[in-house]
């Protein structure tokens, strides 16, 4: 059945293709009537379906001449944040309204260089501030998945949430994500899928609308670990035109997964052991340490002891990034300006315009970063932060050092919550949905999210493994040996 | 440290953000909330740490000094709220 067609997974799909059962046309057309038949999710926010029959169509035209890349013919969906030349790209802001880039981000064009089909742009967090796309200028993205025996409303996380909740209703192949905090893991623990934040620098970040440059990177969300491993190959690799972006070799990934991990150290951390964790995020913990260690992985204790003070850290640099970044929506070069007043001069503009464009969470963290950068803060905040953010890295360096290859930590600290739950919680509440994914970030190492288990609601539930920088393909392959012993098969039951 | 509501205005004028006199206490609390969070960062021995530049160490890449772009005048304004004659229009800056 066509519709079916939807739920393969990258890897199956290659396969078919190159086997002549379907056709990239066939496919793209399998995903389009699902999303028509899925805008209660609120995950596609702009359709490019005539761009993706074009797409697809050159692409049954490659495959067919043989040697096609991988992703030849498979349809991806694309965060809001990348900028894709012609179709709007406006971070789920107003004040991008209407702003159409005229060019493309070097990841969304190294995925069409290799035959990947663009379904169109997913919903989530204005400008990637938030935990669960509650801050959206489209609205809240729906999380597929519903607790047992309810029809309430569940976040699908954030700031990803569009992209997440479009993989795990199979209304994409896959999709990308940008992480800036946890913006890839967190939404994939909570919609069952695999996400996986590369090394800083893996990723270029050309023409993904910035948020805090020193964190942000692009990475996969799929529905298996081999996916990831298929669609971060494509993204990967050297961009002149990011100075951050690293000139070094990108491996084979995929030729990476072995499945063997016999003699490998894992360490657990036992600052992420927090006070309130739920049982159930305990037990999973438990439960996958355990089938590392039954698949030949020795699994140690181990401290990174500055670990508390990653959040804290985060919501000073994070802040004081964006603020500089979000400088550049002054109402001139792009986007909305506000409708002026008899009098008003270019204060006023740019007052008036970034009041009227920027949503509350956004103005709140421009105003924290502005405020921790002013004169006489600079040093007590920012500086105090970086350094904070020196012994949080230094943790993980004397870690790797000590002979341990990976580390596993639960993804989040609970399910998915409902929308609307958080409204009345102050924000550090908000925040603390990061506390696992955030280290990550801050000492730029790659981290994946597999789905693991169901909690007694019967929602998933997501382990991390963090990995040593630059080495995501022995990251992948530990993250599949735990894909494979989990054996997590469970998908949201359609009631959209 | 306590944040007031004149403070959260100079914030908020440093941010080129207008915020109504009446949202300003609301918005001085949401920043003390916050900062409260920030302050156990006083608790950590920084003494001797270098604050973190660039958290791969890698020397900046250069290039040569070359003309490689330009000439990309509609597509730098296609975007603009009001482009006129070839430039970004604004409001008068100098009187």
């Amino acid at each position: 059945m066509m519709d079916d067609l939807a739920r393969l997974t990258i890897a199956d799909a290659r396969d078919a293709l190159r086997r002549g059962d379907t056709t990239a046309a066939e496919l793209t057309e399998a995903c389009l009537s699902r999303i028509d038949a899925a805008q209660a999710l609120n995950a596609f926010v702009h359709s490019t379906a005539d761009q993706a029959r074009d797409q697809a169509a050159q692409a049954d035209v490659r495959i067919k001449a043989g040697d096609a890349p991988d992703l030849c013919g498979i349809p991806l969906g694309i965060k809001d944040l990348f900028c894709t030349k012609g179709t709007p790209s406006q971070a789920a802001s107003a004040i991008l309204k209407g702003f159409r880039p005229e060019y493309e981000s070097t990841v969304t064009a190294k995925l069409w260089d290799a035959g990947a089909v663009m379904l169109g742009k997913l919903n989530m967090d204005e400008f990637a501030m938030g935990s669960s796309n509650e801050t959206s200028i489209y609205g809240d993205v729906i999380n597929p998945w519903r607790r047992a025996g309810s029809d309430a409303a569940l976040t699908p996380g954030g700031s990803s949430g569009g992209s997440a909740a479009a993989v795990a209703a199979d209304l994409c192949l896959a999709a990308t994500g940008t992480d800036t905090g946890g913006s890839i893991r967190q939404p994939a623990a909570f919609t069952g899928i695999t996400g996986l934040k590369p090394t800083y620098g893996r990723c270029s970040r050309w023409g993904i609308i910035a948020f805090a440059s020193s964190l942000d990177q692009a990475g996969p969300m799929t529905k298996t670990v081999r996916d990831a491993a298929i669609m971060l190959q494509a993204m990967a690799g050297h961009d002149p035109k990011d100075s951050t972006s690293a000139d070094i070799a990108v491996p084979d990934f995929e030729a990476a997964l072995t499945g063997d991990i016999r003699g490998k150290t894992i360490g657990l951390p036992r600052e992420y052991r927090m006070d309130g964790m739920p049982a159930e995020i305990e037990k999973l913990w438990a439960e996958g340490a355990a089938m590392l260690r039954d698949a030949g992985a020795k699994v140690v204790d181990i401290t990174l002891p500055h670990t508390k003070y990653a959040l804290p850290a985060y919501y000073v640099i994070a802040p004081a990034e964006a603020s500089s970044n979000l400088a550049r929506y002054d109402g001139v070069r792009f986007g909305h300006r506000a409708a002026l007043a008899q009098g008003d001069g270019i204060t006023e503009m740019y007052e008036k315009t970034r009041a009227e464009g920027f949503g509350h969470e956004v103005q709140r963290r421009v105003m924290v970063g502005t405020y921790v950068l002013s004169a006489g803060f600079y040093d007590a905040y920012y500086n105090r932060a970086r350094k904070v953010r020196t012994l949080i890295k230094r943790d993980f360096e004397q870690v790797f050092a000590d002979g341990v290859d990976a580390i596993l930590t639960p993804a989040t600290p609970s399910a998915a919550f409902g929308l609307g739950q958080m409204v009345d919680a102050d924000p550090v509440q908000m925040y603390l949905n990061d506390v696992f994914t955030v280290t990550v970030n801050l000492a730029g190492l790659p981290g994946i999210s597999v789905p693991a288990g169901l909690d007694a609601d019967g929602l998933p539930l997501g382990l991390q493994l963090i990995g040593k920088p630059w080495e995501e393909a022995a990251l992948l392959n530990d993250a599949l040996v735990l894909e494979r012993a989990a054996g997590f098969s469970a998908k949201p039951e359609r009631w959209w | 440290m306590s944040i007031d509501p004149e403070t959260a205005a100079r914030v908020a004028k440093l941010a080129r953000i207008r915020v109504e006199a009446d949202a300003l206490p609301a918005l001085a609390d949401e920043f003390n909330t916050i900062l409260g969070f920030i302050e156990q960062l006083g608790e950590v021995d920084v003494e001797g740490i270098e604050p973190m530049t660039g958290v791969t160490p890698m020397r900046l890449a250069r290039r040569a000094d070359l003309v490689t772009d330009g000439d990309q005048q509609a597509a730098v304004l296609a975007n603009a709220p009001d482009a006129r004659e070839g430039f970004f229009a604004v409001p008068k800056v100098v009187e």
